[in-house]
């Protein structure tokens, strides 16, 4: 008796094996666009929210014409769990289902790790928010529509400078991954070329004890913290810095820019500020036509709603992911066939007016940016008020 | 006394967070002492703790949300035991430390699957969340409370096991399993009790542990529950002075070794001197020769 079950155990195993393998063959008239997010793990608000952002594009332009024939766009989306050993997989499952062309990922390092994936099946990558230099270097396939770290790094150096008057700053970076420590060298750089010092501290994965960390910046009588690091350490973060009362104002990269900051920084008295590539201010045509938009579109469905963390506020890389989405439109467009090879071709041409900023790219592929928006926090109100437009000297 | 000036923050942090390594070490530390089994999902019922009192505080105000949390916490730690590890008691040691590891995962990945892997934000508890300044460093009042919380716990449970008969039925099985189930002793109930007191603490340490440090994920268990281990460990495991004195030591050298700016060495630290301890003192401090193991 107890044999049959077991035997009958693993048939069901391994059908359930082949069942999970029937690919659904393209039909003729159908383009995939792939998206390489993570939504779980460390960064899975951050890319839920981009997503969103895709997600919405998508439902705005969901066909394109070519040659008089018109195809339909549809999103394959992958969740590659903010995790640099998960990244291929879920890449792979992406090449698998033939996508023309994919876009993400949200964080540096999952792209960096699947890059090859891509690169030999021949398909373009899009990069949405990820804003290593490796992640485009030395390939011709990865693109992204965000501007890099060093560039970042800089412009956050110049402004700790201009509006905090600082002349030491303390760095905070997660060991081992790359966004978080490759921003704090340009920040360092920028910031020892401006004449100031730095402190640079690391701290490891799963840590949650920040208090010995702050508790050095102060000693250090640091002018500023810089602390680019994911949004799961940043709560943890703001909420030990609140609790242990530091006056000292709290300086971060894009990531910071989402709704987890708000909430752990409402009610308290700390000066949070964060560089990002996006302003739901923006009063141009296109950029407010974005923004009430997409609001209206959160508000009608509440699973969205949750995704974007419970609110309807507008975060930098939902503008990033619609404008990613556009470009790979264009680019389709501009190559006239759903082939991956072309469209890798047609993209190196691409000018594009988005929401978030005009974009083309240059020789390494990424696009070319000169302005970094500056938002801090408003404790009292519990939302985002703007700073500043920051170039660099 | 400057020294001491200076480094008060880092002092009290790690007092506070060895004293709720302390309350988690208890678990594992009892657990031992009486199945000879060291219960891997402790941790993870440490976490799952957290993320009942986010989601209970939701709908619940506070004074009511903190006794259910420790409640379903000492059910999900019974359950744990009834149905993952009573059913083995006769199998080889291997077979279940690996169900323990097979529960562990499971609590983590239902974690993962409810919350979608995000992280969640800790509700502000009134008056432990309050802020406090001594000296010249602010902090919460959760830092202050913690040691002295965490050893008034740890004196009730050392008089429940030195006067009670339940402390005593302990104190027999972990002696000699089998003979004291020859005595009469209802060995089931001795180890629920274990297991019940153990929930116990670990659900007031996460309360303690997670309005300090306010995030909750469902890899929040792993680093505390590892951290605990190694002070049941380095007191000597099965004993219950030794796992608090352990993780009081384990605590406090952590956040110096954070303080004197050798901040990325401060876990390889805290293994560095298990391994020490256990090489000069393969039992640990306070091992085998401790007459009131449990």
């Amino acid at each position: 008796m107890k044999k049959i079950i077991v035997f009958f155990t693993i048939l069901v195993m391994v059908l359930a094996m082949f069942s999970g393998c029937s690919t659904q063959k393209a039909e003729s008239n159908v383009i995939t666009i792939g998206v390489f997010e993570p939504s779980s793990g460390d960064n899975g608000a951050g890319g839920k929210q981009e997503v969103l952002g895709i997600e919405y594009a998508h439902s705005k332009v969901n066909t394109v014409e070519i040659d008089g024939k018109t195809y339909t766009i549809k999103l394959e989306i992958v969740d590659n769990e903010s995790s640099t050993d998960k990244a291929p997989t879920a890449a792979q499952t992406l090449v698998s289902a033939k996508s023309s062309v994919v876009l993400g990922s949200y964080g540096s390092g999952v792209s960096i790790a699947a890059s090859d994936v891509f690169k030999n099946a021949n398909i373009p990558v899009i990069g949405v928010s990820c804003t290593n230099p490796q992640v485009t270097e030395g390939n011709t396939h990865y693109f992204r529509v965000c501007y890099l770290d060093p560039f970042q790094g800089t412009v956050l150096a110049n402004f700790a400078v201009d509006q905090y008057g600082a002349k030491t700053a303390y760095i905070l970076t997660k060991m081992g991954d790359d966004y978080s420590v490759g921003l704090g060298k340009y920040f360092k750089q920028a910031f020892e070329e401006l004449g100031g010092t730095v402190i640079e501290e690391t701290f490891q994965e799963g840590n949650s004890d920040f208090t010995a960390f702050l508790a050095n910046a102060v000693k250090s009588e640091a002018g500023v913290i810089f602390a680019p690091t994911s949004t799961e350490a940043a709560s943890l973060i703001i909420g030990q810095a609140s609790s242990q009362g530091i006056t000292i104002p709290l300086l971060a990269g894009d990531t910071w820019d989402s709704s987890v900051i708000l909430d752990a920084a409402s009610g308290s008295n700390l000066s949070v500020a964060v560089s990002t590539f996006f302003d739901e201010g923006d009063n141009s045509t296109s950029g407010a036509e974005f923004v009430s938009g997409f609001k209206a579109w959160l508000n009608s469905d509440n699973t969205k709603l949750a995704n974007n963390g419970g609110n309807d506020i507008v975060a930098a890389v939902s503008a990033l992911g619609y404008d990613a989405y556009m470009v790979a439109i264009e680019a389709i467009k501009a190559a006239g066939s759903a082939d991956s090879v072309k469209i890798n071709e047609s993209l190196w041409n691409i000018n594009y007016l988005g929401v978030t900023g005009n974009i083309a790219f240059d020789q390494t592929g990424d696009a070319i940016r000169d302005v970094a928006y500056i938002k801090s926090v408003n404790t009292s109100e519990k939302a985002w008020q703007f700073e500043a437009i920051q170039s660099i000297k | 006394m400057d020294f001491f000036k200076e480094n008060l923050p880092y002092i009290m942090a790690g007092i506070s967070v060895g004293g709720q390594y302390a309350l988690i070490a208890i678990g594992y530390t009892m657990v031992y002492g009486i199945l000879r089994l060291i219960n891997f999902a402790h941790g993870e019922i440490f976490m799952a703790s957290g993320f009942m009192m986010v989601y209970l505080s939701a709908v619940l105000p506070w004074y009511i949300a903190i006794p259910t949390v420790i409640v379903s916490t000492v059910l999900l730690g019974f359950i744990v035991e009834r149905v993952a590890y009573k059913p083995l008691r006769t199998a080889p040691r291997m077979s279940i430390m690996i169900s323990a590891i097979g529960i562990s995962y499971l609590i983590q990945n239902v974690a993962w699957y409810v919350t979608s892997g995000l992280a969640k934000q800790y509700p502000v508890i009134p008056w432990i969340s309050n802020t406090v300044t001594i000296g010249n460093s602010t902090t919460k009042m959760v830092t202050l409370a913690t040691p002295f919380l965490t050893l008034f716990l740890v004196s009730v449970l050392v008089v429940l096991i030195k006067y009670t008969k339940i402390g005593m039925a302990m104190r027999a099985v972990s002696r000699d399993f089998e003979t004291s189930q020859l005595m009469g002793i209802k060995i089931n109930s001795v180890i629920s009790a274990t297991f019940i007191i153990g929930s116990f603490l670990a659900a007031v340490g996460s309360v303690l542990y997670f309005s300090n440090y306010t995030t909750v994920t469902p890899i929040s268990g792993a680093m505390p529950g590892l951290k605990a281990f190694v002070a049941a460990v380095f007191g000597g495991i099965g004993s219950i002075p030794g796992a608090v004195l352990g993780a009081f030591i384990i605590g406090i050298s952590e956040n110096i070794i954070k303080g004197l700016g050798w901040t990325a060495f401060s876990d390889a630290f805290t293994f560095a001197l298990l391994i020490i301890i256990l090489v000069a003192k393969p039992t640990g401090l306070f091992g085998e020769k401790s007459t009131d193991k449990v």
